[in-house]
């Protein structure tokens, strides 16, 4: 197993409020690794730090082997053909299409023909489970569930290593949510690509995240498969994993 | 003795807390509550409350509660923190703050230009990077689309030009002297100056709105993780674009403007078109239509650049879209005033 993504002793701080004192975590190949923690807890901060949105004060990023601390910019360009980032609400592209929102990329750093771009595009949609008409048209006259796909077919454009999602269950019906998870899976088992993604949703973080780490108080209080941070003593694991509600959809997800 | 009764809830709480209020605390208190029919959380606070204050002078016994109440209370209970308000600035301390925000924001803006520049020169020695469709579109939606506002404004400023100046001038006897007036004015000052104003207006918030709204979508983080430098692809074009077509409308309001000179000084003081323009060519030399020409590029990039800082400073919420819009604005028609100044003063040093 290779490490992809390393973080040691991050810390962020936005004025006087510190969001991370010390996080640190490692997320290997081909796994699909959850961040989870309460709200406010800054996980979308420290994914933002990974994709080189934000600069943590301290602390050290490597993705695929590039700290980010030192990169230089032609490192960092290079770097973020390598992933695909879904963020919350999808962040299409507004003036253009769902089918231009996915070549944008291949337009922009490949020179493959426009044939091959647009039956790209079409297996693309098909991936994601979208119908090759909604390609024509443009992201606000789609719903909720389609953004989410569509913008997951752009995350998908470059063939990306490594997938960042940011919440991709939320805001979906369950059975939406659920064929979501089962395409993350058969993504992941398909190209080989290593996932991360912030999520809240249950029945995700026991059916399909391999590991995951748990962040509280500032820090990252458990990391590892469900079963070793459901060994963790801390208080937010308590909450959030040891209720009843949840103790019964690990019976029945595991069960099946 | 205290006797609650009745219905303990929203509805009634005012009134029982006007006879609470006028309960003494000189004896012992037994509070029986068997007689509440009905309560609610509102009942229950207001029964904590006074429960709490009436503690602290005498001691109190509440009998006659039932399993329901004393849940509720124990529920409510837990909640029971004073929040407390923000606190309020003081003069100083918002005068302090407001400093700190105009130098974090002249630092900031620094660094904006800075970006801009270095985007400027990554797209000269890659010229493959330069976004020409886009720097058309905007010149298009900048300049094209802006031809009939500025072309009315101008030709009312020159008219305007021309009355005001007809009734001092006729006074001497100096009626032709109303053609230096007009086209000296309008070539030098007025042209620029009106069209920068009035493209501040118009495009500086739109660059402000457009790259806010993009910002509140996150659609600039997604083009940052995709390698689109955004100052490549959203803020170059818009100020390259400004650049071009500022002093193009610029001409185009030079000619109006003097054209609504000439109808104003034919209605008022009767100097034909070609009497006009032969005074024209005597008065107005090239270097007067150079000057104004030079400021356009000028009020261009700092129209453009300062509605494009502003829509990057966008957070979050709609309501800043709204702030940094009107920011825009302001900023923008400031600096062109000011720039203006500077460039009289630049060219009275210089005897031009």
């Amino acid at each position: 197993m290779k490490t992809v993504i390393k973080a040691e002793g991050i810390v962020t701080r936005f004025g006087k409020r510190t969001v991370h004192n010390g996080v640190s975590l490692h997320i290997e190949e081909n796994e699909i690794y959850g961040i989870l923690g309460e709200s406010g807890s800054g996980k979308s901060v420290l994914m933002k730090e990974m994709i080189m949105l934000l600069e943590p004060a301290a602390g050290e990023i490597t993705v695929l082997g590039n700290n980010l601390k030192h990169i230089g910019f032609k490192e960092a360009q290079a770097l973020r053909r390598e992933w695909g980032v879904l963020f919350q609400f999808g962040a299409l592209f507004s003036s253009l299409t769902v089918a231009e929102n996915i070549e944008v990329q291949l337009k922009e750093y490949t020179k493959i023909s426009k044939k091959l771009r647009d039956s790209l595009v079409a297996s693309k949609l098909k991936m994601v489970g979208l119908d090759p008409g909604v390609g024509s048209l443009y992201p606000s006259q789609l719903s909720g569930g389609m953004v989410k796909r569509a913008a997951l077919a752009r995350a998908l454009a470059m063939e990306p290593k490594l997938l960042f999602l940011d919440e991709p269950t939320s805001g979906l019906d369950p059975i939406g949510a659920r064929n979501f998870d089962k395409l993350i899976v058969d993504l992941r088992d398909l190209l080989g690509i290593t996932v991360v993604m912030i999520t809240h949703d249950l029945e995700s973080i026991f059916g399909i995240v391999d590991r995951m780490a748990v962040l509280a108080d500032k820090r990252v209080v458990a990391e590892g498969s469900i079963e070793n941070v459901l060994q963790s003593q801390h208080p937010f694991v308590e909450k959030f994993f040891k209720n009843e509600y949840t103790k019964e959809r690990f019976e029945k997800v595991r069960n099946v | 003795m205290l006797k609650a009764q009745g219905h303990w809830t929203l509805q009634s709480v005012p009134e029982i807390e006007r006879q609470l209020q006028q309960v003494g605390y000189d004896l012992p208190i037994t509070w029986d509550v068997s007689a509440v029919s009905e309560f609610d959380s509102a009942g229950v606070l207001l029964f904590s409350e006074y429960f709490i204050e009436f503690s602290e002078h005498t001691p109190v016994k509440v009998v006659g509660y039932t399993e329901n109440q004393k849940e509720m209370y124990d529920l409510l209970k837990q909640d029971h923190v004073v929040i407390e308000p923000p606190k309020e600035e003081s003069l100083i301390e918002t005068l302090g703050r407001n400093t700190v925000i105009l130098l974090k924001d002249i630092r900031d803006f620094i660094e904006f230009i800075g970006h801009v520049f270095y985007a400027l020169f990554h797209t000269i020695t890659n010229p493959k990077e330069i976004r020409v469709k886009e720097t058309v579109y905007h010149i298009h939606q900048a300049g094209f689309n802006a031809l009939i506002i500025i072309g009315l404004t101008s030709f009312l400023v020159g008219m305007v030009i021309a009355y005001q100046g007809s009734v001092q001038l006729a006074k001497f006897g100096a009626d032709v002297f109303i053609v230096d007036t007009v086209a000296i004015s309008i070539t030098r000052e007025l042209g620029p100056m009106i069209t920068a104003i009035v493209i501040a207006g118009r495009s500086g918030s739109a660059y402000t709105a457009e790259i806010g709204a993009m910002k509140i979508t996150e659609e600039t983080a997604a083009m940052r993780t995709m390698g689109f430098d955004p100052y490549t692809f959203l803020v170059l074009p818009r100020i390259i674009a400004m650049m071009v077509s500022l002093p193009l409308l610029i001409f185009f309001a030079d000619i109006v403007g003097i054209f609504g000179g000439m109808v104003a000084s034919g209605m008022q003081l009767g100097i034909s078109m070609t009497q006009f323009i032969d005074r024209l060519y005597e008065v107005l030399e090239v270097k007067h239509y150079i000057l104004g020409m030079v400021k356009g590029p000028v009020f261009a990039f700092l129209i453009a650049s300062v509605g494009a800082f502003r829509g990057f400073q966008v957070s979050h919420n709609t309501e800043s879209l709204g702030l940094h819009t009107t920011a825009s604005v302001v900023n923008g028609i400031f600096l062109v005033i000011a720039f203006d100044a500077l460039f009289s003063v630049i060219y009275t040093e210089l005897d031009l």
